[in-house]
């Protein structure tokens, strides 16, 4: 009898999809996750140091976010100096309330290593700079929340939207900076306004 | 209690004996093609043999899927997943009104038609397979050059509300397939690899080259009208957009399960 219920609990379990239900969200903070936060996300990313974290450890920072991929040689250099340059100009007495994230849209290529020599090269191997890569699909997926398109061009290359987007402790999107080279004014105003809160 | 267990144990082999015959897929052969838009080049893609849902996902297949997946009923859904039409058209959680049961679900999001896919043990279809499926009529599996093909989607595309009829009720093409084409639009996996110029975000890095580049119009194009209006309006769309024209089906890169053909 036992075993029936065992085995029925089972079948049970394998019907129901993974991650679909409320249990897995750890209550390490007292606040349920919010409707819009990309913390709904299950998605797991490595970073630079090949240590993997889930968005959702990053929860109480205001997350600035690009997608890049390291052998570009077109637009993202031009990115990454715009990341940079908003970095440079943020308030001094609330940045450590800000992490400056590159995410991989080439995964294959962009493994931990890769990054890692990538961030020292650009001087970017330390706080608050976070490189991360995760699978293909994880990546497609972050992709469309962020309303980034991209798309593989050749075995070296794509192309892909340039945004900067901003994101508050919660993980909600706030704003986004459309462009490379564009003024950055309201970005960085949009990234104080958060931090100021924390 | 053992009468409980019973029942239960009869409701799930009845259920899994519908999902068999639900899972019905088409074998699609490896080939490639020349996509007409959204290529930066005019060299073939390559696809890998693989398999796709013979009919669009319907009314009742959602339901059961929601049922299963409480998080996605439309009162409950986040809105970082679904827009706030998502299952506009549905009276209730649990009810899809004056719907047809057979019809193409619609007004679902990238992340619940992806979702729903997953838990068939499927995904969506890249655009590539898509297209490389919607490309054959009756006959041929690549017939974009012929004038009725073209003028059978065109024409489509003035007809409204074709969402409401049943799955089924075109062609079935060369693969064995229908409703790629006459029914509704549908989600691919990588909608968001698309670019045209034209709309709002001007700054795709190498915008250029792939518009321009293949935009220079000549007949093939012409003929293609069709191709570009779907590679546009996925162009257009977001990952939690959901319109009562777009609906979805399910592939796969390995042969289903349960599939009994």
């Amino acid at each position: 009898m036992k075993k029936t219920i065992l085995a029925l609990t089972l079948l049970i379990t394998l019907y129901s999809c993974k991650q679909s239900d409320k249990k897995e969200t750890p209550p390490a903070t007292p606040k349920e996750i919010t409707d819009l936060s990309v913390y709904n996300l299950p998605a797991k990313w490595t970073n630079q140091d090949g240590k993997d974290i889930e968005l959702k450890s990053l929860r109480g920072n205001v997350l600035v976010m690009v997608m890049i991929y390291t052998s570009c040689k077109s637009a993202c250099p031009r990115l990454v100096a715009d990341m940079r340059d908003i970095e440079s100009k943020l308030s001094q007495n609330t940045k450590q309330n800000v992490k400056l994230i590159l995410v991989s849209i080439d995964p294959k290529t962009d493994t931990p290593k890769r990054l890692k020599s990538f961030a020292i090269e650009n001087k970017m191997n330390q706080d608050p700079w976070i490189f991360l890569r995760s699978s293909e699909e994880n990546t497609r997926e972050f992709a469309a929340v962020l309303a980034v398109n991209y798309k593989k061009i050749s075995p070296v290359d794509f192309s892909h939207s340039n945004i900067i987007s901003v994101f508050n402790p919660e993980g909600e999107l706030i704003f986004q900076q459309e462009g490379l080279g564009v003024n950055n004014q309201k970005t960085i105003e949009a990234i104080n306004n958060e931090a100021a809160k924390i | 209690m053992k009468k409980y267990i019973f029942i239960l144990t009869l409701f799930f082999s009845a259920s899994s004996v519908v999902k068999a015959q639900e899972t019905g897929m088409a074998f699609i052969k490896e080939g490639s093609f020349v996509p007409l838009y959204g290529a930066v080049s005019k060299n073939p893609v390559a696809v890998k043999s693989f398999y796709i849902d013979i009919y669009p996902v319907t009314n009742r297949d959602f339901l059961a899927f929601i049922r299963k997946n409480p998080l996605y009923q439309k009162s409950r859904i986040k809105g970082i997943f679904a827009d706030k039409s998502y299952l506009a058209y549905w009276p209730a959680d649990f009810d899809f009104g004056n719907a047809n049961p057979k019809s193409p679900v619609t007004n679902v999001s990238w992340f619940a038609a992806k979702k729903y896919c997953e838990c068939e043990g499927k995904r969506l279809a890249t655009m590539d397979e898509w297209e490389y499926v919607a490309m054959a009529d009756t006959k041929k599996s690549d017939a974009r050059t012929k004038k009725e093909f073209n003028e059978y989607i065109l024409s489509w595309y003035e007809k409204s509300k074709t969402y409401e009829n049943e799955t089924g009720k075109t062609f079935r093409n060369y693969w064995g397939v229908y409703d790629m084409h006459g029914l509704v639009w549908e989600w691919t996996s990588d909608f968001n690899s698309i670019f045209l110029s034209g709309e709002s975000r001007k700054d795709k890095s190498t915008d250029k080259n792939l518009f321009c580049g293949s935009g220079s119009v000549n007949a093939t194009d012409l003929m293609d009208y069709a191709a570009f209006m779907r590679y546009a309006f996925r162009g257009s769309l977001k990952a939690q957009y959901s319109t009562r024209n777009l609906g979805f089906r399910c592939a796969s890169s390995v042969k289903p399960k349960s599939n009994l053909n």
